[in-house]
């Protein structure tokens, strides 16, 4: 649903880049032109952003391993024999093979998945979860990951940056350009009422765009992490070490350095550990890429409770 | 004559589609089987070197050792004769006295701080989350397969193509061994 609003949102500022912007640009005549209207613009710029962004997941695994200094794990030490296990043991109930698992040296409470397809996907945890919670905090910690993963979520939030990415780029040429030329000179067609309302929108939401394309892909992240801590739930069958879990996460709440914002989307908890986190409220929620704790805890404990029953 | 073409048309399609669906959730479930295979094979493996491990610290559990041994020779010998049924009934059998083992576990500190013992217990124990896990994925798919074949209209052509039903797995609702084992605390000291 937010989805579609995301596609509308992103479709009308790309045509109206083309149809008001680059027609005026190429054909600043007052000839009116007639052949059918092809953005050329927005798909331009869509592919130059399909490449970046494919191109960081393709080399980004490498990146983030170097980046996080995260190692694969040591088969003799007894909890990170146990955390490949649990990774076993969830993949079978998910029914995808098992993703590659990597440890990152961090104190935080944290883990979080990448990858591009369930075949080929990749969970990372931090040594801090692994000390601090039991084996089935670990378990329902773990299901959360390879829910995003089984639901493809990685997929859809790469969907996402580019068209985040792509937005980005249509309002950076725009800004550049028209230092350049004057705006209001190329504008000097005549046009209808109708179309000079649109195009006042259309500058309006263009303006806003890096604002409203953000807001749009937070709403989408926290939909997921729901949808995740759901599937986790039913992975475990266990909705009460996932909640167990949560609340030690949360009482560590501190910025985990060595995860970057670009993976936020796909960590258990936002690795910047930013107090948005903690407040509920719309305001509040509005930036954050992770429901507030205390509602995610609420939805599970509700699973449990229907459970029980 | 084209409309008639065209339902005809729409069936053949239909009937590619729906077969082709069915092969590949057929070969899913079978898949999930063959995993729950590979976990139970595992722990027949693991057994044997766990109770090997823990028989000189456990001396006063001889008879959940000798049970547990027993009926995983009970599931193997049932295996391999191809009766499957029995050989699932002395794998939960199994299941129950191993719960056991791991409960009666935590009364015997100097089998907590075995490195060996500890290694093998995670082995099992992970082993043992494997084969229910499975069983449970098992059963998601073979009841959405079981389902997509008893559907109108695919049940009109599942059992002619031979697509035919799974039997999920069930637990044992009742059993005495099912009971929280009772551990003598006064061992310990």
């Amino acid at each position: 649903m937010i989805l579609l609003v995301f596609i509308l949102f992103f479709a009308f500022i790309g045509f109206g880049f083309d149809y008001f912007y680059l027609q005026n640009l190429t054909s600043p005549s007052y000839i009116e032109i007639k052949k059918p209207f092809i953005p050329y613009g927005t798909i331009i710029a869509l592919i130059i952003a399909a490449l970046l962004t494919i191109n960081a997941f393709i080399n980004g695994i490498n990146m983030i391993v170097e980046a996080t200094g995260a190692r694969t794990p040591n088969e003799t030490n007894l909890k990170e024999i146990q955390l490949l296990n649990v990774v076993g043991e969830m993949s079978l109930a998910a029914g995808i093979p098992m993703p590659k698992v990597y440890i990152v040296p961090d104190r935080d409470l944290n883990a979080f998945a990448t990858g591009f397809s369930p075949q080929k996907a990749y969970v990372f945890v931090t040594e801090g979860l692994l000390n601090e919670l039991n084996r089935e905090e670990l378990q329902a910690v773990v299901a959360h990951e390879i829910s995003h993963i089984r639901f493809y979520d990685i997929r859809l939030m790469t969907l996402i940056v580019t068209l985040m990415n792509t937005i980005a780029m249509i309002s950076d040429f725009i800004a550049r350009s028209s230092r350049r030329t004057s705006y209001s000179s190329s504008r000097s067609r005549k046009s209808s009422g109708g179309e000079a309302i649109l195009f006042f929108i259309w500058v309006i939401l263009l303006i806003l765009s890096p604002i409203v394309s953000r807001i749009l892909a937070m709403a989408i992240s926290r939909q997921r992490e729901y949808l995740a801590d759901a599937g986790a739930a039913e992975l475990t069958r266990n909705p009460k070490a996932l909640i167990s879990a949560l609340e030690k996460i949360r009482q560590a709440v501190s910025p985990t350095r060595s995860m970057k914002d670009s993976v936020a989307y796909l960590c258990i908890t936002d690795p910047r550990g930013s107090y948005i986190e903690e407040k509920t409220g719309f305001w509040a929620e509005l930036f954050a890429t992770h429901p507030p704790m205390e509602k995610r805890i609420l939805a599970l404990k509700l699973m449990a409770y229907e459970k029980a029953n | 004559m084209i409309v008639f073409g065209i339902i005809v048309g729409v069936i053949i399609l239909w009937l590619i589609l729906t077969f082709n669906s069915l092969i590949s959730l057929r070969n899913m479930v079978k898949n999930a089987f063959a995993q729950i295979d590979v976990q139970l094979k595992r722990r027949h493996d693991l057994i044997p070197n766990l109770v090997n491990a823990v028989k000189g610290a456990m001396k006063f559990e001889q008879e959940t050792l000798q049970k547990i041994m027993e009926a995983r020779a009970k599931a193997i010998n049932a295996f391999q004769a191809g009766n499957i049924k029995e050989g699932f009934a002395n794998e939960n059998i199994l299941t129950q006295a191993l719960g056991r083992l791991f409960a009666l576990r935590e009364a015997y500190p100097e089998l907590k701080s075995n490195q060996q013992v500890s290694q093998l217990m995670e082995e099992l124990t992970t082993t043992e989350n494997k084969i229910s896990f499975a069983r449970q994925f098992y059963n998601d798919i073979t009841t959405k397969y079981n389902t997509k074949i008893q559907l109108f209209p695919n049940n009109l052509i599942a059992s002619m193509l031979g697509f035919k039903e799974f039997d999920l797995f069930e637990l044992p609702k009742e059993s005495p061994e099912k009971e929280a084992p009772k551990v003598d605390l006064s061992l310990q000291s």
